[in-house]
């Protein structure tokens, strides 16, 4: 069968690619386009390891059929930094110790840019729910719920300059 | 399997008519875990995203249009549906994760046809009508009509829902779900209820209805309840009947979730407590 002919802009750049119908757009998004950053942890949409934003929404890309991407903005972890300049978030995860195997850790980050983009200020326990769909199974997410709240208050800081 | 994504609801139809193997989907959430569990993939899956009918939350003549393929986020992001109808906005925003709910849709609730749908009590205890198109036109039919059972609808071959009409409440009226899950987030009803109360000006209660989830192969409705409650003031008393007649209406299994025991107690609590909260915003101007 012949495969479907996708264009989409996938982190600020236009991209294409071929996939088959019932391909997961986070198996286009590995496989074709060589974008390592989404996981593949359950597959089902429990974990949140493939998060990504299309359109501006948060979603898991394993539940996605590749072809749904024609002409959608696709945001993955990849595309979250301004060039060598981590985004708050990557950098406060990475002082925060936020991580330790990783798996999980781009799909939080991009879980918790969403929250931030449409909150800029959210409590403990909206992060919490926030990230209610992603799953850690290392760190017991108190470091990583805390440095969301740290890179919260370091973005508000760096608005008001 | 082949990919669609039509823009009309006459294409979907021709779509459905032309492979008995087509299958329409909106967030794909039980789609795509049941294909991964084994289940055969469909011929043809066509995406429902593409088609406003469908996608479109609007108010008119006061009639809310909910598209069936909507995704759940929307209705929360919709203040003024939460205002009209608040029980019903919350159980749609009680489904999975934020990832989830940008994709999960009321169609796809009902029609996935799992006793546990949160969204489906708080449809029926609303009224909702589902617009269901197909290859002989489109017809409407009460959303307590299309589950028939676990995993089955009414829905004819080539049939599918295009939205959801719900009217507007009127004054001193308005509905409340509960569930219960044993944690906080991400989990499958043990049990479900939801409640539609309106009040007169004396705060007696005039109009009532109560369904449950999770307790029964589909959504059932607790008629001896509403006679409980029509005509006279909520006291402690009738709230004693609403939770014996919810206990007694629920029927459920015993899995993993909950015994039989313990979800026909749960269904008398949760029944009781979903008619007190509904009750209470109904007392303050409800959702009008």
């Amino acid at each position: 069968m012949s495969r479907i002919h996708v264009s989409c802009n996938i982190n600020g750049d236009d991209a294409e690619f071929l996939c088959d119908a019932g391909e997961s757009l986070l198996d286009a998004l590995r496989d074709e386009m060589r974008l390592m950053g989404a996981k593949e942890g359950c597959g089902t949409g429990d974990c949140g390891a493939c998060s990504i934003l299309m359109d501006g929404r948060l979603q898991c890309s394993c539940l996605m059929f590749a072809p749904e991407a024609d002409g959608a903005t696709i945001v993955t972890v990849e595309g979250i930094a301004a060039g060598d300049n981590l985004h708050p978030l990557q950098q406060c995860f990475l002082e925060g110790a936020a991580l330790q195997c990783g798996i999980c850790t781009p799909g939080f980050l991009v879980a918790a840019k969403a929250l931030l983009d449409r909150n800029p200020d959210p409590t403990e326990t909206e992060v919490r729910y926030a990230l209610a769909g992603n799953l850690c199974r290392c760190t017991g997410y108190d470091k990583i719920i805390r440095s969301v709240l740290d890179a919260a208050d370091r973005m508000k800081e760096e608005v008001a300059g | 399997m082949r990919y669609a994504a039509p823009t009309s609801v006459a294409e979907v139809v021709a779509l459905l008519g032309t492979d008995p193997e087509a299958r329409v989907f909106a967030g794909a959430t039980d789609l795509v875990p049941q294909m991964r569990a084994g289940r055969p993939e469909p011929g043809l899956a066509v995406d429902l995203k593409k088609i406003d009918r469908l996608m479109d939350v609007s108010l008119e003549v006061g009639t809310w249009r909910i598209g069936a393929a909507a995704p759940t986020g929307d209705l929360t992001a919709n203040a003024a549906l939460a205002a009209d109808l608040p029980g019903l906005v919350y159980a749609g925003g009680l489904i999975g994760s934020d990832q989830i709910q940008n994709r999960a849709s009321l169609g796809g609730n009902l029609c996935n046809a799992s006793p546990a749908a949160d969204s489906v009590p708080s449809l029926v205890v609303n009224d909702a009508r589902a617009v269901v198109a197909g290859p002989d036109g489109e017809r409407t039919v009460a959303v307590l009509d299309i589950p028939t059972g676990p995993g089955r609808t009414s829905l004819a071959p080539g049939e599918f829902i295009v939205c959801f009409e719900v009217d507007r409440p009127p004054a001193r009226t308005s509905d409340a779900y509960l569930r219960l899950i044993p944690r906080t987030e991400m989990d499958i009803a043990v049990v479900g209820a939801a409640a539609r109360i309106t009040l007169d000006g004396d705060g007696n209660c005039a109009g009532a209805a109560i369904a449950l989830g999770a307790v029964a192969p589909t959504v059932v409705v607790v008629p001896a309840a509403t006679e409980a409650l029509v005509g006279g003031p909520i006291t402690d008393g009738v709230l004693a009947a609403v939770a014996a007649a919810a206990s007694e209406t629920a029927n459920p299994i015993d899995d993993k979730r909950g015994t039989v025991t313990y979800r026909r107690q749960v269904a008398g609590v949760l029944a009781k407590r979903a008619v007190t909260e509904a009750a209470g915003r109904a007392g303050n101007g409800g959702g009008q």
